[in-house]
């Protein structure tokens, strides 16, 4: 268990704006993920042309990137919040040539083990390709899924399969 | 549903190579259980009897759901050879049939092992055998008994001579323990195959009843390996890039469908030929497709695929060509296995928030919910294709049970052994 510790991360939402500006740090202009939806259009011809943001919570253990990234349930869409996160992976890895990491796909232990491999490794691949797309090579990163097989909780509720749709992101070297 | 339910329990011991099991039988209300007297087989050797082989049978033919052997309290009679029955005492006692016989010691570790099985009611014997054994061979030579009694008695093969493979996981010192495992159908004469701190998935028999493939994740990696049971060699068979997975033999054993992931981690169904290695791909879609399966005539490959959205049972032609849908009812249905006589298609399916073991006719596509937890796996068949037996997650473990295709007698199986899961019905063992 204790190494599959969720890392805990204290979140204060922030009020002023001008807090946020100062405290968020600013999303990588080449962050494809953040040109979502009709964002993109300014030539301000209408109110369709911009749609709803959302708020930004305040991350004060940025400095250490979470290894663990959660997916809902049935799904291998990374969630808004966790885009950043692997982004900064990608980026990492980008920059470092001489990294690799193996990203560890996993499932809840609801339906079919096999089918959940197929999910986990979904997951994985979700993950994969958000960090090429951030300059990581293809030869940096393997994955692996392990499906239900190696639950972080244990339990036959929702809170423990929300800690095991995952992907552990492991650096290898 | 319920009111059918035949729930007994069966608590093994596990420590000791040879487990004693306990049968705890409850009745909650069931199918009608036919009266029959299995009377203490006769002994002529030096020393104590091997094995109580009458016991055996009487367990056997009791864990059928089927027959309720008499207690020996109330044998009026305890013949062992068809010269001493009297017919007059058994009916008296309202049993339909008698099981007789005797062990005789034929030299130092030979024995001759023969029953008899009477008619009650039409006062003449069904049927008479005599088999020789050795100390390891008399627990077989009793289950085979039993087999030829069920058959006489109810038509169907009986699957007594049969064995299981399961996987366990136990929480051991702060380590995941995984073990492959093999047991007799009754959950005596358990063997671990194969143990390691990775996960162990997805063992599948081979047809000849002598090996097993299986998934291991040593080294954080998937492959797929096969284990001769008897040596213990085993050799490793898929180790590509990617996910290895889902092994399933062919009906002639030479060749395993399995499921390959890649790089990219498309999973698609591939046909391993054992022997050459080279392998053929038989799906291409961007979906999941996994959990393949072969239809006994050896012509199709079962498999699941999301390519609707969900999870649904398609079956190809095990030469490859396009995929058609097999199942069209409710929003999940998974790991698709035949019956050995072809009849019937068991699945996981999803009912009503329940992930359920159901069998769908193959040629009326009627489908039957066949088990009542909410986290049901792994199902398969008996190879007299009358029982399947299944995980079920009644608590924090994983624990089997056994349910016969019409879903009237259902069991469970209860190991004292941490997590177990995926168990695999044996062929019929041919020798």
């Amino acid at each position: 268990m204790s190494k599959y510790k969720l890392l805990v991360i204290s979140v204060f939402f922030v009020l002023l704006a001008a807090c946020a500006s100062q405290d968020v740090p600013d999303p990588d202009p080449t962050d494809t993920s953040y040109a979502s939806a009709g964002g993109a259009d300014t030539d301000g011809m209408g109110d369709s042309g911009l749609d709803d943001g959302e708020f930004v919570d305040y991350d004060p253990s940025a400095g250490e990137l979470s290894n663990i990234i959660y997916f809902d349930f049935d799904s291998y869409e990374l969630r808004p919040d966790d885009a950043e996160i692997v982004a900064r992976h990608g980026r990492q890895l980008a920059e470092n040539s001489g990294l690799s990491i193996r990203l560890e796909g996993h499932a809840d232990e609801r339906g079919s083990r096999e089918y959940n491999i197929g999910l986990g490794e979904r997951r994985a691949q979700t993950v994969r390709r958000v960090m090429m797309i951030q300059g990581a090579s293809a030869s940096q990163i393997a994955t692996v899924s392990f499906g239900e097989e190696r639950p972080a909780a244990f339990g036959s509720n929702e809170d423990a399969w929300s800690q095991n749709r995952r992907v552990e992101v492991k650096y290898t070297n | 549903m319920r009111k059918f339910l035949v729930n007994f329990s069966l608590i093994m011991t596990f420590l000791t190579g040879v487990a004693q099991a306990e049968l705890d039988i409850v009745i909650t209300e069931g199918i009608k259980r036919r009266p029959i007297a299995v009377v203490p087989f006769g002994w002529e050797g030096t020393g104590g009897m091997p094995l109580d082989v009458a016991q055996v049978i009487g367990d056997d033919l009791t864990r059928s759901g089927r027959f309720a052997p008499i207690p020996e309290d109330d044998m009026l009679q305890k013949p062992t050879s068809g010269v001493e029955m009297d017919f007059d005492d058994w009916s008296i006692l309202g049993v339909e049939a008698v099981v007789i016989g005797r062990i005789t010691q034929t030299g130092e570790n030979a024995y001759s092992v023969e029953f008899r099985l009477f008619d009650v009611f039409g006062r003449d014997q069904l049927v008479g055998y005599r088999m020789p054994a050795s100390r390891g061979t008399m627990r077989r030579a009793a289950h085979r008994a039993a087999d030829m009694i069920y058959e006489k008695l109810t038509g169907i093969k009986g699957v007594f001579d049969t064995k299981v493979a399961y996987v366990t996981a136990e929480q051991r010192s702060g380590d995941r323990l995984y073990s492959l495992m093999v047991s007799d159908q009754d959950g005596e004469n358990e063997h671990k195959i194969m143990e390691s701190n990775d996960p162990i998935m997805s063992p599948a028999w081979s047809p000849d009843s002598r090996r097993l493939a299986y998934v291991s994740f040593e080294g954080n990696r998937s492959s797929i390996f096969i284990q001769t049971l008897r040596s213990g060699n085993r050799i490793q068979v898929s180790s590509r890039p990617g996910i290895n997975g889902a092994p399933a033999f062919s009906p002639d054993g030479r060749k395993l469908v399995l499921t390959l992931g890649g790089l990219d981690g498309n999973l698609d169904i591939h046909v391993l030929d054992v022997n050459s290695r080279q392998t053929q791909r038989l799906t291409t879609h961007r979906s999941i497709d996994t959990e393949g399966s072969w239809s006994p005539d050896g012509r199709y490959i079962y498999f699941t695929s999301d390519r609707s959205g969900g999870p649904q049972i398609y079956r190809v032609s095990a030469t490859g060509g396009t995929p058609e849908r097999v199942t069209f009812e409710g929003s999940y249905n998974a790991r698709p296995r035949l019956s050995p006589d072809g009849e019937k298609l068991a699945m996981v399916h999803l009912d009503r928030g329940n992930y359920r073991i159901a069998v769908m006719d193959v040629k009326r596509k009627d489908l039957l919910v066949l088990s009542a937890g909410n986290q049901d796996e792994s199902p398969s068949f008996a190879p007299n294709s009358d029982t399947l037996i299944y995980a079920t997650r009644p608590g924090r473990n994983g624990v089997l049970e056994s349910v016969t295709a019409d879903g009237l007698i259902r069991q469970r199986l209860a190991s004292g052994q941490g997590d177990v899961r995926e168990p695999v019905w044996s062929p019929f063992q041919r020798f």
